[in-house]
């Protein structure tokens, strides 16, 4: 029994890089949540995909540049991800094609473009460390930055938090009573691309983005309202953290896939015993009544 | 009577091509206007454009002395995600925007007002229940809730009865009279001619131009209505792009 709670808490006591890993966990879980669900809610799930990808040529010229400076790679990688997300919605806007067509178009070509970027110049070892990200390796100034664009995030989304369900829920009406919500969906837009590029550098771009929707997707079987989902999603997330970075230490498996694996399983469990539309709920009519 | 909103010679067009063709006329102050006519005859098209939800190509639309917040507006219901997981007060509460804006406290008094509201529609129970959780019927009633609480002069209803069950419809006629004897202006697109007959009394018959726009019996006659499905019938969506001719 001592044995099983050592587990639990011992590489953290004993290992400073996973409780520096821990913490970029819980910072990264409290921001990509709520992000996550309002994407969901705008039916933006694959946008968070395409963002993450789109990414990777800033950070890559970053990595040229100034080698694995952080601040080098997630100033471009916040660069390319906006500029993706802007020419994506001027195509939207001024050609009438659908806005998920054009992020897919623009995102294909940023990725190819760092995918060269990196292989030309660096070699493929550094383009799995771009890919797949390195949450063991997390430093004292990465976490600060992974944690303050956690608070930016929350901060903002509070700020933010009417007008942007309202434009969410029913844009007409927003716009009968004052106008376009764009500069909302433009903020927005910019909090998506800052949390991946937090995510990026400890996850990964391929695995940052599963830190911000699968939570989102899990949280919905089990909250009834915008706030309470963000909630539960954040702590899917920060939970996924802590025992994937177990499952990681415990097994000698790759921390990120870890991570990400665990927040899977959260998902599936929540299909099946989610409160809101589970499985267990759908087919089990005594269980609904008693609920 | 002052007119509420006049246009003049308007012509509005949607997705490039003339929705609403050389329309002149009023809506009187405190009048109950039904909008009818053929599917496609510009009636959205209308009520968007004085909302400034669509740009005007040609002509003019006169608000008179109506500011943005002075207008409500109902939009066709498929518009809005019933999935959405949002509480029925939170909506309702939606309605004070004028007083609390994006980021103002929302006060007990303005809570207390927003239940008010929802028992004028009969759906004092439901507040705490989510949207998702309502039938057609029942949600329309949330809306009319809160644009109860918007409180505005001149109310535009995009067809608010169609795919709702006939109580509501009733009931929510009801809150329509309302409007009209606290002399509010109340524009509404609408399909059910006898219904307009009953509870309309000002009508404008569209089919893209202006068929005839009065007292309700002088417009729906049936030479009139013969006009407007014949002007239908000769509509042809491949023409060239909104050519106008002023």
């Amino acid at each position: 029994m001592n044995q099983w709670v050592d587990g639990l808490f011992a590489p953290f006591v004993e290992f400073s890089f996973m409780r520096r890993a821990l913490v970029a966990c819980l910072a990264l879980g409290l921001g990509c949540g709520p992000i996550g669900v309002l994407l969901t809610l705008r039916r933006m799930s694959l946008m968070g995909d395409a963002l993450s990808h789109a990414v990777l040529p800033g950070a890559a010229i970053g990595f040229l540049i100034a080698g694995f400076s952080l601040a080098a790679m997630s100033l471009g990688g916040f660069a390319a991800g906006l500029t993706v997300a802007l020419l994506a919605g001027l195509v939207t806007r001024f050609t009438g094609q659908r806005e998920d067509a054009s992020f897919a178009a623009f995102y294909l070509i940023s990725l190819a473009l760092g995918v060269l970027i990196v292989s030309t110049r660096g070699s493929s070892v550094d383009l799995l460390h771009v890919l797949f990200g390195t949450i063991l390796a997390v430093d004292n100034r990465s976490l600060l930055l992974v944690a303050s664009i956690a608070s930016l995030t929350l901060v903002t989304l509070a700020l933010i938090y009417r007008p942007l369900i309202v434009e969410c829920f029913d844009p007409g009406f927003l716009q009968s009573v004052q106008g376009r919500g764009a500069a909302y969906h433009l903020l927005f837009l910019v909090l998506v691309v800052l949390n991946l590029v937090a995510g990026f550098q400890a996850l990964g771009t391929l695995m940052a983005v599963g830190l911000m929707m699968l939570p989102a997707a899990a949280a919905r079987f089990w909250a009834q309202e915008v706030w309470s989902m963000a909630a539960v999603a954040a702590s899917i997330a920060v939970l996924s953290g802590y025992l994937g970075l177990l499952l990681s230490y415990h097994h000698d498996l790759p921390s990120g896939p870890a991570i990400i694996l665990t927040t899977g399983m959260i998902y599936l469990l929540s299909i099946v015993l989610g409160r809101r539309d589970g499985l267990l709920v759908r087919f089990l009519p005594r269980l609904h009544l008693q609920s | 009577m002052n007119p509420a909103i006049r246009v003049e010679n308007l012509t509005v067009c949607y997705d490039r091509h003339p929705a609403v063709h050389h329309l002149s006329g009023a809506f009187a102050s405190g009048s109950l206007t039904a909008i009818v006519g053929p599917n496609g005859a510009g009636k959205s098209t209308l009520l968007k454009a004085i909302m400034g939800l669509l740009p005007v190509t040609t002509g003019r639309i006169d608000h008179a002395a109506l500011k943005r917040s002075d207008i409500a507006y109902l939009p066709q219901q498929a518009q809005i995600d019933r999935q959405f997981p949002i509480t029925v007060l939170d909506v309702v509460l939606l309605g004070h925007w004028r007083r609390i804006g994006p980021f103002g406290a929302v006060t007990a008094e303005l809570e207390s007002r927003s239940v008010d509201a929802l028992a004028a529609v009969e759906l004092a129970d439901f507040r705490r229940r989510p949207i998702r959780s309502l039938s057609a019927g029942q949600f329309q009633r949330v809306l009319f809730a809160r644009m109860l609480l918007q409180d505005a002069r001149l109310i535009l209803l995009d067809e608010p009865f169609t795919a709702i069950d006939a109580r509501t419809t009733a009931d929510l006629l009801t809150v329509v009279r309302a409007w009209h004897a606290e002399h509010r202006t109340v524009i509404a697109v609408l399909h059910d001619l006898e219904q307009v007959r009953t509870h309309f009394p000002e009508t404008l018959l569209l089919a893209r131009s202006g068929i005839a726009w009065g007292q309700t019996d002088r417009v729906l006659t049936p030479d009139h209505l013969q006009r407007a499905r014949r002007m239908a019938e000769a509509w042809d969506e491949n023409a060239p792009p909104c050519a106008v001719t002023p």
